[in-house]
């Protein structure tokens, strides 16, 4: 991406009073102000904690704590394993009485290893961190801190965060991201309007760790308590270079790559991070949980998590330990109501529905959508593409959905692949704008995941080519070698005359162990006893050859 | 022309719901979506209203059997239904398909109604006495004689600006079609570049030699063009799907029509045009693809 390089893109604006915009886009009912009644309430410590030891992308953590250890609340539960991964903490004090695999928030259903922790009501601290004085720390201990705490991108993604941070040099520009701009979703929002000076803090961290020469809040221009508190916070701590901007509210802004292009009019490179353009993006309630972390030395223990949607009794936004059951998330709640429907984790457009409200909130879950069937209709059967071109009008990555779709049915990876899949970011605009009700999002992702897995298996054949190719070398290099051998040994055994004695002897002692050998081996094959004549003179025929081979490499050793 | 929408609306939908049971699909939700009845009532549109009650069946049925669900039913088909049941009935019925009244001499109902079901009128008229050729062929029959457009303006074919008579029906297309872009029905890239190629085309040849070549409102309010544009070429299923493609598309109608109706054979172009472009369409789509967010021009 020669173009994407910093040094020739375009200077960046500096005040950020022009915007950019980027195609599509949806300008969706925003269902906020129902969960943003109450101020942030507390979840509460529930009965039982499960904490999945893949909360992040990346590898899963390992665990360090076994069935019946008692643990204290920030103890460290599981390290994480290689560059891209993050521990897991005991968000309460209690006792491990299960490692096993349960229920987890993932489209897929699947169930995965958590650690399972009945809570102890004492609700005991335990060793903590100490807090640093950032201004006078080394970035690289800073990074180390968070990657301790294990603070992972909080936005919904899930990438630890620490590796985010590395790439330190030549960053221009450090957005932080907090246009959040799914209906339903406030926990964003309930978390700059109550704790605008967390964020601001968590902020001047990342700005410490990063040197950037510029830096972003943006929020959407339809939070206005959020964009006060803010200003607050910002007017209080003085001179930080963070310049606030209020973004126009077009689903999906929210998104990394379209938020980077609305600020900057730059485009991350398809397949590339925005680090390749210079620009960190991180989420508030990531910067939040670095303030924590740094300042107070504590490890991320709890999230706010939006509770709301028709099926709610009491929706608003609660901060909720890691772990916690959804059931007991949704009680803190008020229950559910009579007519509630669907479970979803996240929002209308790129959440998904969980089966079972068993599962916990784990650190990436920013909403619990309940809904009654009047609300959220299930979908009308869908009706054949008839190409209209509304989903690429309304196609934020400009892609062509619908041609995506008719590849992807058709199995066409490939062609899918040529038309941009992987650019897809999967934000539900062209399914929502669909006159077919074609759920088209699902088809992309069914595309990914064979293409994933036609590769992974590709790389699993290439592994065997390799090795089968490499074995057959070996094997033909062995042998020339061994001919090499024989002929040198010809020519000495005809220029000697008579060499034909030590050769014998050779074989006698190769003989001789091959007897023992035998002996010494208790077992017989079980299938000797009915054998054809034909048969037993092959096996003969083979021994004897074995035998003149083995003696042959006695001889030669 | 009512007894044509009803007949040609009638005989799709009929035909639509026979080849949805043979192909086992779900037959009322299909009907549902209206597109037979859509792809009958276009073609009806098309005919001329003096046809007799066969032509609209035959050309029905071809365009919902052959040109649509042997193809696959909706979303599935290459080519526009009504166009190709259209085109298929102008090439095989020749004469029944110039049944057009005269400007201005209606039969009326009944007539009408005998005539297309017996095929004679009620009062012992000759057909020719209510028939007439539509205007653009009878301009191109003049300019064949060697007459020149100056003297055929002041002649009774003409109206104000176009055909006598075919200008206004195309002025209610056109209000139409614009009713249907406010209500975000149609998008307007095909139905704007198809008249933008046609008027552009018909004004440079008509600056070349106003004597032999018709002016461009004479082309955009004659003949098909309003109902091309905004009924016809819009079909999804048959254009181009991308944005820049779309504009090709309507583009590539709009001078084929004119080129069509200029120097080919036939009386009107757009029914070829739609169709010829429709063969485009997967080309023109593959070479208009959007630069996706991230990517690098193409």
């Amino acid at each position: 991406m020669p173009e994407g390089k910093p040094s020739q893109a375009a200077p960046l604006p500096g005040d950020f009073n022009r915007l950019y915009r980027f195609n599509g886009g949806l300008r969706l009912a925003e269902h906020r102000a129902v969960s943003l009644e109450h101020p942030i309430r507390f979840a509460g410590v529930p009965k039982q904690l499960v904490l999945p030891l893949q909360q992040h992308i990346g590898a899963p953590a390992e665990c360090l704590v076994r069935t019946g250890d008692h643990v204290l609340a920030g103890d460290l539960l599981a390290d994480p394993v290689g560059q891209v991964s993050a521990p897991v903490h005991a968000p309460a004090s209690g006792t491990v009485v299960a490692i096993e695999a349960r229920p987890v928030p993932h489209p897929s259903g699947l169930p995965a290893t958590c650690i399972v922790v009945d809570t102890d009501g004492e609700n005991a601290t335990g060793p903590a961190l100490a807090p640093v004085d950032y201004c006078n720390t080394d970035p690289v201990e800073l990074c180390e801190r968070i990657r301790q705490a294990g603070i992972v991108g909080l936005g919904g993604a899930g990438f630890p965060t620490r590796v985010k941070l590395n790439r330190r040099h030549d960053i221009e520009l450090l957005v932080i991201n907090g246009a959040e701009c799914e209906p339903w979703i406030s926990c964003d929002q309930s978390l700059m309007t109550e704790r605008a000076t967390d964020v601001i803090a968590g902020i001047r961290i990342l700005q410490h760790i990063l040197q950037p020469q510029q830096c972003v809040l943006a929020i959407e221009d339809n939070m206005p308590s959020a964009g006060q508190a803010l200003r607050t916070a910002l007017a209080d701590a003085g001179d930080t270079g963070i310049t606030l901007v209020e973004v126009p509210a077009v689903y999906p802004t929210g998104g990394e790559r379209q938020l980077i292009r609305v600020l900057t009019g730059r485009e991350v490179p398809s397949q590339g991070l925005p680090a390749d353009i210079g620009i960190i993006c991180q989420n508030v309630g990531t910067a939040a949980a670095v303030h924590h972390a740094v300042n107070a030395g504590r490890p991320l223990l709890s999230r706010i998590v939006t509770v709301t949607g028709d099926g709610i009794h009491s929706p608003g936004n609660f901060e909720v330990l890691i772990g916690t059951p959804i059931s007991d998330v949704v009680a803190a709640a008020g229950g559910y109501t009579d007519n509630v429907e669907r479970l979803l984790i996240g929002g209308p457009m790129m959440g998904y529905a969980v089966h079972s409200d068993a599962a916990p909130v784990i650190k990436t879950t920013n909403c619990i959508l309940a809904v009654s069937a009047e609300t959220m209709p299930s979908p009308p059967p869908a009706q054949p593409c008839i190409r209209c071109g509304k989903c690429t009008e309304a196609c934020p990555a400009d892609l062509l959905p619908q041609q995506l779709y008719w590849y992807a049915r058709s199995g066409n990876y490939d062609a899918a692949q040529d038309f941009g899949l992987f650019d897809c970011i999967e934000c539900g605009c062209c399914a929502y704008v669909c006159p077919s009700h074609i759920p088209l999002v699902q088809y992309y992702r069914h595309a990914k995941t064979a293409i994933w897995t036609q590769e992974k298996q590709k790389q699993a054949a290439d592994i065997a080519r390799g090795r089968h190719e490499a074995r057959m070398e070996r094997l033909e290099r062995i042998k020339q070698e061994r001919q090499a051998r024989l002929a040198k040994r010809k020519r000495a055994v005809t220029g000697k005359g008579d060499g034909d004695d030590p050769r014998k002897a050779a074989i006698q002692a190769a003989l001789e162990r091959v007897r023992q050998k035998k002996a010494q081996a208790e077992y017989t094959p079980a299938n000797i006893d009915n054998l054809t004549d034909e048969q037993r003179r092959k096996i003969e025929a083979v021994d004897r050859r074995r035998d003149a081979g083995n003696g042959r490499k006695a001889g030669e050793d | 022309m009512l007894f044509n929408l009803l007949i040609a609306g009638v005989t799709a939908v009929v035909a639509e719901a026979i080849m949805l049971m043979l192909r086992k699909r779900a037959v009322t939700a299909t009907l549902l979506d209206g597109s037979a009845l859509l792809a009958g009532c276009l073609l009806a549109l098309a005919l001329p209203p003096l046809a007799p009650w066969w032509i609209p069946v035959i050309g029905s049925l071809f365009a919902i059997v052959i040109a649509k669900q042997l193809y696959g039913g909706l979303g599935y088909n290459p080519f526009n239904p009504a166009m190709a049941g259209y085109v298929v009935l102008l090439i095989s019925f020749p004469l029944e398909m110039t049944l057009w009244p005269a400007a201005g001499n209606h039969p009326g109902l009944a007539a009408t109604f005998t005539l297309v079901f017996s095929g004679s009128l009620p009062n012992g008229l000759p057909l020719d006495a209510v028939t007439m050729a539509t205007p653009m062929d009878a301009v191109r029959m003049q300019l064949g004689l060697g007459e020149l457009l100056t003297g055929l303006k002041e002649g009774p074919l003409f109206g104000l600006v176009g055909g006598a008579g075919w200008e206004w029906v195309n002025l209610w297309f056109l209000a139409g079609g614009l009713w249907m872009l406010k209500m975000r029905v149609i998008q307007w890239r095909i139905p704007v570049s198809m008249l933008a190629g046609l008027a552009l085309v018909a004004l440079v040849f008509h600056l070349y030699d106003p004597d032999t070549y018709a002016s461009p409102l004479f082309h955009l309010f004659s003949g098909a063009a309003m109902l091309g544009a905004f009924f016809i070429a819009t079909d999804p299923v048959s254009a181009s799907t991308t944005p820049v493609g779309r504009l090709w598309y309507g583009f590539g109608i709009g001078v084929l029509t004119w080129v069509i109706r200029t120097w080919g054979g036939y009386p009107d172009g757009v029914a070829f045009a739609v169709l010829l472009m429709n063969l485009a369409a997967p080309t023109l789509d593959f070479y208009t693809r959007t630069r996706v967010f991230g990517q690098q021009d193409r």
